[in-house]
């Protein structure tokens, strides 16, 4: 009953918003979360016009999860085998190695820059023969599901301005996250949920912090910015009514509202006032949807003994890897996770260890888990840090601690799904683990790249700020063509 | 969704838009029927060559195509570089222009602009916008915002009756030209909430709409503005947008984003509005108040205006990166806030549209080239790294003496970043490609000579550039701020694009509303009280805003101004609100940033763990109803429940904030604790009252709502109340009533208050509540 009632209350604001629609007036940012269908009109002239007709062409991946790995993961522990780096353990940097390369303010006074090898061993996995450390099984073992780039490089080399680059495109400034830029370009699947969302989790070792910037909309309209979910007992801020109001009473309030509004709204003719009775029934609705998603207690006992026991403890970066399979699920285009703790100057052995064992089984889990349910092929999963480490200890050497500064000239990341081809290693560094010496992709790339799978075309997703078009890729970036399938 | 609107209101509203002589540029591509009998250049066709042609044939020299340029006649009239028998441009002969074939042709080879640019052809209508402009002699005009504005002569009306002051006759002419008719005065309870929340961000009090409606005296108007004017309120609501403007915040802004002690420059701010500082002397100050002859400490603390910017405190980084970047971002923001220009796009190479060359950005920059600093100063760390050097501090006895605004209750140390330049002049290089170590050519300070050179006797320091900012013959500076004001009370700028003044911008759609005001605010002393005050007395501002379905199809984005602004309040006012009516607001102005309630979590899921703000530490008691805008701003974090409302984050300079309605904010308001424990004291209030519940609920309205309600809503209102009150349960009301740390009454009746309480939070969460009406 009281379903069918909220029902018709639906229908009668969604024709008049559809009725308001026709008479065009927009002012109001609604965006994806409202009418989610607008955004698929396809081959309709005026939207085609306005960003040149996305898709751009057929899209291979329809969403994201990005497993962001804060504060830069080595990539000489991870999954850039360097074998060279032990033979000449404690030995100097040739410095015809480190060319032009400027040097952050912890080591560009250091005296020596001694070469250290990777405290853990590698082994090859798969048909591919892809060289993983022994710090990530659970990813060794889904070598053959995913695409190593052992060949990424950035601009930045300071953690702030490097994550800004890697999720907006620019170090500097209020762009857009890529995320947002997706929802902008794509819109959302779900109309109860949002089109981009936002999971944070942190580790033990040594962490840099996030910035709400790195999701934010930018000059986008609002409606595009990230979303955060939370493990607290809000899961989205100020979702949860407070204690002693029910369900019903929440619907009484909003018929209320509804009705005195509507008296407003005959006496003014603002069609904002219709836009916020619409606003309301979809914080209404987010209100039973969210936490249907974030419920795991109904998955499978297989499915939390491949995530691991953390899956059920909320906040960690297994429970937000299983979630993230959730909201994907459930049509949410981008789900960007951000893991924090890696930032390993120094104590790398131990800390790295206890980073890793926070993200292996799950990362793993998570992309056996899309390709058990069929959707690994239409969801891009995306693996990395910021930027890579130096292959030179920082501070005191020793074989069982050392620790590693940053790196932006060469790192690795791995992808799977969404067009990618799997089981894969692609590009490939000197024997240092320093420079890129075949197939380098930029972050511009990157971007390019992720769009392209999306069916975008970067230069045609546009948006026109303070008198320039703006891209995510800048004036710059290129497909990365060899990895794509 | 957003851009589907936008299309479809173009298509409906492009007719009105043309023929205003007032749209933005895509405006122009809509109207297939009417080419104007003249065509000008500023408003017709000179959008259309920005939009479509500058990028690669305007003033970039860096990625200027077949060496030919549209902006500049002398070069568009002579023959082609690389074709010498064609002219782009033949006065008076279409068919010999090459610029009219290119955009008329249908073989894609030729056509212009080319599928690689990713930029639409030109409409059949620009086309012909085009052709008729070469007909008429294809004739330029240097762009309408570098030109100083001069003072119209105030135009004659027919409905002189209508008319309040000279606003009224520019606004009303436009209106009479397009058959509309102004709105009637909005009702008097609703021109207090929207004045009084205009003039000091806080609704009216019950006392000040009793005796506004009693007052019928024919100036009864003028007496509730000037009384809202000298209240020290004015100053608050008027500072939030300079905040905005200035990226005022609490924290350094990168990475660990540790406390920085900037707030006594937030205390002047408010007192400089309300001590009606004149808009020179403003921003003089805040440019150079250190550079002033035996400059004051209240001058020198105005400078921090330039040190409200981002500072690094991460290890490691490279220094002169980071110092670059802090000139960069003053260069930045004197473009915009000051100028209304988007002077950072020639940071990297010459600007794409406008005529200002990277030299003359770096020119710019110069100016700020030279502050005694560094990049990296201090990491996180104590009380000693919440300024960076240069900074002043502040002593008891100074506030005792001459900083009498600033409010500090404390004896602690307290410092805050200013201006103060070294002795030596530190060279200035163009960066190439903005790059902080690749140096170009040396340049010496100096501003872009297509809005006015910097030539004569200025000094060549930042006082110097404060002078020829306020020189007569400076186009922008007073059009920028009066624009800027005419936003806070419209909702829109004269030029909608605030920010942007320049080719790419909006055009004025009253340009001789926006000379008179400016040239009369700039000969009247740069009064900015004076300012408000003509503004808010017009008839144009108090029309209701009654929208008719007319006016909606005919006006959607009220461009002729034919109805008075309906808004949704900033985020900060929004709080404000809910605070005031409920009697709960702290009415101290100024000192410390303050952490009211939020939700758990958000501060310590993002942080590195350094610092004093790694963990929220929320305040208590008479602190936690402190208004918006004194809330705590950490940058990496800003406050949840003001971000959704669209609340700037301060990273940097910001004139204009967007405005939009989500399901997000619905939540803030139905479950922040503010606006519950709000809902909940007023409530008790009321019961506190000896009178019937229907009084209450009127009393409760008129205190959210600032009128009256009708019979229809008091009478859902009521039975709402009614159903409340017989539904809710003791153990219901006792679960509500928990929220918020505010104590209820000992003798309360639990389940009415609960009932009451639900109610008042029904009233806040109406869309006219948050709404200046």
């Amino acid at each position: 009953m009281e379903k069918d009632f909220l029902e018709s209350r639906l229908n009668i604001n969604r024709r008049r918003f559809l009725s308001r629609l026709s008479l065009g007036i927009g002012s109001a940012a609604l965006g994806s979360l409202l009418i989610p269908d607008l955004f698929s009109g396809k081959g309709e002239e005026a939207e085609a016009d306005f960003i040149a007709g996305i898709p751009n062409f057929a899209p291979k991946a329809k969403r994201v999860i990005y497993l962001f790995q804060d504060g830069a993961p080595s990539q000489l522990e991870s999954f850039d085998y360097k074998p060279k780096l032990r033979e000449m353990m404690g030995q100097e940097l040739p410095p015809s190695v480190r060319g032009n390369q400027i040097l952050t303010g912890m080591t560009a006074k250091q005296a020596s820059f001694p070469l250290v090898g990777s405290f853990y061993d590698f082994k090859q996995y798969g048909e591919s023969r892809a060289w993983i450390s022994d710090l990530f099984p659970h990813i060794g073992k889904i070598a053959d599901d995913i695409c190593i780039i052992r060949s990424m490089n950035t601009d930045a080399i300071n953690h702030d301005p490097a994550l800004t680059f890697f999720q907006t495109g620019a170090q500097q400034g209020n762009r857009p996250s890529m995320g947002s830029w997706v929802s902008y370009g794509l819109g959302s699947e779900n109309k109860n949920l949002p089109a981009f969302t936002v999971l944070l989790s942190k580790g033990k070792g040594n962490g840099q912090g996030v910035y709400s910037k790195l999701w934010s909309n930018g000059f986008l309209d609002s409606i595009h910015q990230g979303v955060q979910f939370s493990s607290g007992e809000d899961p989205i801020l100020y979702l949860n009514d407070p204690e002693g109001l029910n369900r019903h009473e929440r619907r009484k309030m909003l018929d209320n509202l509804a009705a005195l509004n509507d008296i407003n709204y005959k006496e003014f003719g603002d069609p904002e006032i219709n836009t916020k009775i619409q606003q309301y029934e979809m914080a209404y609705r987010m209100q039973t949807a969210v936490p249907e998603i974030m419920d795991v207690s109904k998955e499978s006992d297989d499915i939390v003994k491949m995530y691991g026991p953390e899956c059920l403890i909320p906040g960690t970066y297994a429970a937000n890897c299983l979630l993230a399979r959730k909201l994907s699920e459930n049509g949410v285009r981008f789900v960007q996770l951000y893991h924090q703790g890696w930032d390993q100057h120094n104590n790398l052995p131990q800390e790295m260890a206890g980073q890793a064992k926070d993200v292996d089984q799950a990362s793993a889990a998570l992309v056996t888990d899309l390709k058990q349910r069929g959707l690994l092929d239409e969801t891009l999963v995306i693996w990395g840090g910021e930027f890579g480490r130096t292959n030179y200890s920082q501070g005191k050497l020793d074989a069982a601690n050392y620790g590693r500064d940053h790196h932006p000239r060469c790192f690795s990341v791995w992808m799977a799904g969404g067009g990618i081809k799997p089981g894969m290693v692609y590009g490939e560094s000197d024997e240092f683990g320093y420079n890129i010496v075949k197939d380098p992709v930029h972050v511009h790339d990157f971007h390019a790249t992720i769009l392209n799978q999306l069916g975008i075309d970067h230069t045609k997703l546009t948006f026109k700020s303070q008198g320039r078009r703006y891209r995510l890729t800048d004036v710059a970036g290129n497909v990365v063509k060899g990895i794509i399938t | 969704m957003f851009r589907k609107l936008h299309l479809v209101w173009l298509l409906i509203a492009g007719c009105i838009l043309y023929c205003l002589h007032a749209c933005n540029s895509a405006g122009q591509q809509m109207d297939e029927e009417r080419v104007p009998d003249t065509v000008s250049y500023n408003f017709n066709i000179r959008p259309i060559l920005s939009d479509k042609c500058f990028k690669c044939h305007g003033p970039d020299a860096g990625h200027r195509e077949a060496d030919l340029r549209l902006d500049l006649p002398e070069i568009a009239y002579s023959a082609l570089k690389d074709n010498p028998e064609a002219h782009a441009l033949v006065p008076g002969d279409p068919s010999l222009s090459e610029v009219y074939r290119r955009i008329s042709t249908k073989d894609t080879a030729e056509q212009m602009p080319p599928a690689s640019s990713n930029l639409k052809k030109l409409s059949p209508f620009e086309v012909d916008l085009v052709k008729k402009w070469i007909k008429q002699g294809a004739r330029y005009e240097k762009h309408w915002a570098f030109v100083a504005p001069r003072a119209h002569p105030v135009p004659q009306v027919k409905n002189t009756d209508w008319v309040k002051n000279p606003i009224d006759n520019f606004v009303l002419q436009k209106m009479e030209q397009k058959g509309f008719e102004p709105n009637a005065e909005a009702d008097k309870e609703r021109l207090l909430k929207r004045v009084s929340l205009d003039l000091t961000g806080l609704p009216p009090s019950l006392k000040m709409m009793d005796s506004f409606l009693a007052d019928r005296s024919p100036d009864a108007y003028q007496k509730v503005v000037d009384q809202l004017m000298a209240a020290p309120q004015y100053g608050e609501k008027m500072a939030l947008h300079w905040l905005d403007v200035s990226r005022y915040a609490d924290s350094h802004g990168y990475q660990d984003d540790n406390y920085r002690s900037q707030w006594p420059w937030r205390d002047w701010v408010i007192h400089a509005f309300n001590e009606n500082l004149p808009y020179d002397k403003f921003i003089t100050w805040q440019l150079a108040g250190d550079q002033l002859p035996n400059a004051t400490k209240e001058q020198i603390l105005a400078t921090a205006f330039n040190r409200n910017h981002k500072i690094t405190e991460e290890g490691g980084v490279i220094d002169e990166e980071y110092r670059v970047s802090y000139v960069t971002d003053r260069t930045n923001t004197f473009g915009k806030a000051m100028l209304g220009v988007t002077l950072e796009c020639a940071h990297c190479h010459d600007h794409k549209y406008d005529p200002f060359s990277q030299k003359e950005y770096y020119a710019v920059f110069a100016f700020f080239n030279s502050v005694k600093e560094v990049g990296l100063q201090s990491t996180v760390g104590g009380a000693e790294t919440y300024a960076k050097r240069p900074m002043m501090q502040i002593s008891n006895d100074d506030i005792k003496k001459v900083l009498k605004f600033i409010n500090k209750q404390d004896t602690d140390k307290l410092i805050v970043s200013i201006m103060a330049d070294s002795d030596k002049v530190r060279p200035t290089y163009i960066l190439k490609r903005g790059n902080y170590d690749t140096h170009g050519d040396e340049v010496t300070a100096g501003t872009p000579k297509s809005i006015l050179p910097f030539t004569g006797n200025y000094p060549k320091n930042r006082l110097g550039l404060s002078e020829w900012l306020f020189n007569k013959n400076n186009p922008l500076t007073a059009r920028v701020f009066v624009n800027q004001v005419w936003q806070e009370f419209f909702g829109k700028g004269i030029v909608k694009s605030s920010g942007d003044f320049g080719m790419q911008g909006d055009l004025p759609s009253h340009p001789e509303l926006l000379d008179w005001l400016s040239v009369d605010f700039r000969d009247h002393g740069w009064d900015m009280k004076r300012l408000v005050k003509q503004v808010v007395m017009s008839a144009t501002y108090r029309q209701s805003a009654v929208v008719s379905p007319e006016k909606l199809k005919n006006d959607p984005d009220n461009i002729l101004f034919a109805r008075g602004p309906r808004n949704r309040l900033p985020a900060e006012f929004v709080r404000d609100l809910v605070l005031a009516s409920s009697g709960l607001l702290n009415r101290k102005i100024g000192g410390p940033s303050v952490n009211p309630y939020q939700p758990p979590g958000l501060w310590e899921n993002a942080t590195s763990g350094r610092g004093q703000l790694a963990t929220y530490k929320q305040v208590h008691g008479p602190d936690l109803y402190r208004r918006g805008m004194y809330t705590l701003i950490k940058r990496t974090v800003p406050p949840a429940s003001l971000a959704i409302f669209d609340a700037s984050n301060r990273d940097q300079c910001e004139v204009k904030r967007l405005r939009t309605n989500t399901p997000l904010q619905a939540l803030v308001m139905l479950n922040d604790p503010t606006v519950l424990e709000s809902a909940r004291v007023l409530a008790a209030k009321l019961l506190h009252d000896n009178s019937q519940s229907k009084d209450k609920i009127i009393k409760a309205f008129r205190l959210v709502m600032c009128r009256h309600p009708q019979e229809k809503e008091l009478a859902i209102l009521t039975a709402y109340y009614n159903e409340e009150l017989k539904s809710m349960t003791k153990a219901d009301a006792d679960k509500l009533l928990k929220v918020g740390e505010y104590p209820v009454p000992a003798n309360a009746d639990k389940v009415k208050l609960a009932a009451m309480m639900k109610v008042v939070d029904a009233m806040y969460n109406l869309e006219e509540a948050i709404t200046k009406t």
